[in-house]
């Protein structure tokens, strides 16, 4: 009886192995368990490097076939063996840009009107639809977009974008208006992140510490001088965080841009005229690809868009984890 | 514990004024105030109200139009025949996907034996020891990976499974699928772990319960409400992902739901009969886009509803 008294009290410390303390005797059963959590933690690092491995030893032939080059050169000739990616990034690039620069003001917006005006009543179900938004498949978003957004974008917005003074005669919205086009592209991508930038910026502005928004309207502040003044400039990184994170969403993206990009290895500088994504250009070519070096080459651009999502993403977690930390100090 | 609180806390040290990258708010008002009258700043602040508002609903616009298509589209190419027939040659009139419903129902079944263990142990691994090197690299590694390019997940299945063994197969999408939930189910799983209170695991290591039948019996379970909506979450996410099946499962026109075989998938048989020059086969797309938004929807209501009885437990 003295002894079970004096057994050492047990805590919940991760590498107390409390031999004493088990009525079952399980010792062995503990640290089976602890094998197989670590064992399935390393699985993510595990897969990771496996999926890095495997597309960098594919994309290898064709990296070394042209180097740097590959990257700049806009000749993609698969009969050739003559392969140069510039098209596809150029497109990737435009088309995520579009996509921000439409999508980062109202995804603001909408962050800004849920945490700071809407009336509790109404912020449930308009939060609910802008979520809903990020669970529409990409699929369903190309059908809609092939469908009813190009039709629209080609009868209607193109021309009025041509007939606007000045910036209509720019290179920018020059030549025909066929409908599978960057415009189209960057517009559906903007749907697809604005669900991502809002509820990222949603979350960071509702952990800006009410002392903040207190002390603003102590000074006198309107509301809205308190948001711009106060609340926004406190959450900046954070916000800034969530559209990169919507940069990322957008850079990988790949059934609705292939759906709606017009799949053209071209640099155009209209909007209006039809190009590729890096993602796009994998998802089309890739069946059919039967050379060596056209396999190669689409696995080096799916490696390309592997590092530089990897990078965009660890850049926007960097900044909200920053934001959530300083929120809770 | 405290260091949440603390900024609301009574006791919390005072904070410095309000930080502005631009003059003070003060200072601000107060110019303002001698220029104009109080009245231009509220016209600003009501506008800025409605800027907003407008915001909100032309985010909303989106899947108003998106989902009112779809009904008006799809409803009518949905009878029997599509619940229960697999698609004819292209041209021809009726013919539906229900081998596409079973594919894709096949493939979350493989994906989540994939996913679900994985996913769960590292989010285990996680609440347990947090603060550990491991356990950091392993947090930031699941977000990359939730933030990798689903094409990418693609050619890598195709690269790992699908060249090897010379065929496309079910398992290899089941694989990249699965691979695609591991993030989600972990990061839920850590934090349904987390709120599960101390006390509870103390009770019973005190019982004498040892460590992992703690963790398993009385700390997951207590956590399965929440690790079940993440799961759902994660399985609405990849029951439309189209790019990573592209390459591996390939798609079938006939029944099949082997995992040796190539196997037809909802989201895919949309994006073919999409691109196809058939209006009956476009038809067929709507239908099958209306049933597979459907499907999202209600697994995402589940998971919604899942979350809801958790709180009504009272695990905070």
């Amino acid at each position: 009886m003295v002894s079970e008294a004096a057994r050492p009290v047990v805590t919940t410390r991760p590498d107390d192995t409390g031999l004493g303390a088990r009525i079952d005797g399980s010792a062995i059963g503990d640290s089976i368990y602890r094998w197989m959590t670590t064992a399935f933690a390393l699985g993510i690092p595990i897969l990771l490097l496996f999926i890095a491995i495997e597309i960098g030893a594919a994309a290898w032939p064709a990296l070394k076939a042209f180097g740097f080059g590959f990257l700049t050169s806009s000749d993609w000739d698969p009969p050739h063996n003559i392969f140069g990616a510039a098209p596809a990034i150029y497109g990737t690039i435009v088309s995520s840009f579009i996509a921000l620069l439409i999508a980062t003001p109202l995804a603001l917006g909408v962050a800004i009107f849920l945490s700071e005006f809407a009336p509790s009543w109404l912020r449930q179900p308009v939060a609910f639809l802008v979520d809903l938004l990020a669970a529409i498949p990409s699929v369903v978003y190309g059908l809609w977009g092939i469908f009813v957004l190009q039709p629209l974008l080609r009868d209607h917005v193109m021309p009025l974008l041509s007939a606007i003074p000045l910036l209509g005669q720019t290179p920018l919205f020059e030549g025909p208006a066929y409908g599978p086009s960057m415009l189209s592209a960057g517009l559906i991508l903007a749907i697809m992140v604005l669900p991502f930038i809002s509820a990222v910026s949603r979350e960071v502005l509702m952990a800006v510490p009410r002392s903040q928004r207190e002390a603003a309207l102590a000074l006198g502040a309107t509301k809205w001088e308190m948001i711009s003044d106060a609340v926004v400039p406190y959450a900046r990184s954070g916000i800034i965080g969530g559209i990169i994170l919507g940069l990322g969403r957008a850079l990988g993206e790949t059934m609705a841009v292939t759906m709606l990009i017009g799949n053209v290895h071209k640099i155009s500088a209209s909007l209006l005229a039809p190009g590729y994504t890096m993602a796009s250009l994998i998802a089309n070519e890739f069946a059919e690809a039967t050379g060596d070096l056209h396999l190669s080459a689409l696995m080096a651009v799916g490696a390309v868009l592997f590092v530089v999502t990897l990078i965009v993403n660890g850049l926007a977690r960097w900044l909200v984890w920053r934001v959530s930390r300083e929120g809770q100090s | 514990m405290t260091d949440i609180n603390a900024p609301r806390g009574p006791a919390s040290p005072p904070k410095p004024a309000v930080r502005t990258a631009r003059p003070s708010v003060m200072q601000r008002a107060a110019a303002e105030r001698t220029q104009t009258t109080i009245g231009r700043r509220r016209v600003v602040n009501v506008v800025m109200v409605g800027v907003t508002f407008g915001a909100a609903i032309l985010a909303t616009l989106p899947l108003i139009f998106i989902l009112g298509h779809l009904i008006v589209a799809g409803a009518s190419s949905i009878n029997v025949d599509f619940f229960t027939q697999i698609p004819k040659p292209p041209g021809e009139a009726g013919g539906g996907m229900a081998n596409a419903m079973v594919g894709t129902l096949v493939l979350i079944l493989a994906a989540s034996a994939f996913g679900l263990p994985i996913g769960i142990g590292a989010g285990l691994y996680l609440a347990e020891n947090r603060g550990t090197h491991l356990a950091n690299a392993v947090r930031f590694l699941s977000d990359v990976l939730n933030g990798l390019p689903s094409i990418v997940m693609g050619i890598f299945a195709w690269q790992f499974l699908v060249k090897p063994m010379a065929k496309f197969t079910a398992l290899a999408g089941g694989i990249a699928l699965g691979a695609m939930m591991i993030p989600l189910v972990t990061r839920t799983t850590e934090e349904m772990i987390r709120i599960v209170p101390v006390s509870l695991r103390e009770a019973a290591l005190a019982l004498g319960y040892s460590r992992w039948r703690t963790s398993l019996v009385v700390v997951l379970r207590t956590a399965l409400p929440g690790i079940v909506t993440g799961a759902l979450v994660a399985v609405s996410r990849i029951a439309g992902e189209t790019a990573p099946l592209l390459f591996t499962v390939l798609g079938n026109q006939f029944w099949s739901a082997s995992l040796r075989e190539p196997i037809a998938a909802l989201p895919l048989q949309i994006f073919n009969f999409a691109i196809s020059p058939y209006d009956q086969q476009h038809a067929l797309a709507w239908a099958g886009a209306l049933v597979l938004i459907g499907i999202v929807l209600i697994i995402s209501l589940a998971a919604r509803f899942a979350t809801r009885s958790r709180f009504g437990l009272g695990g905070d």
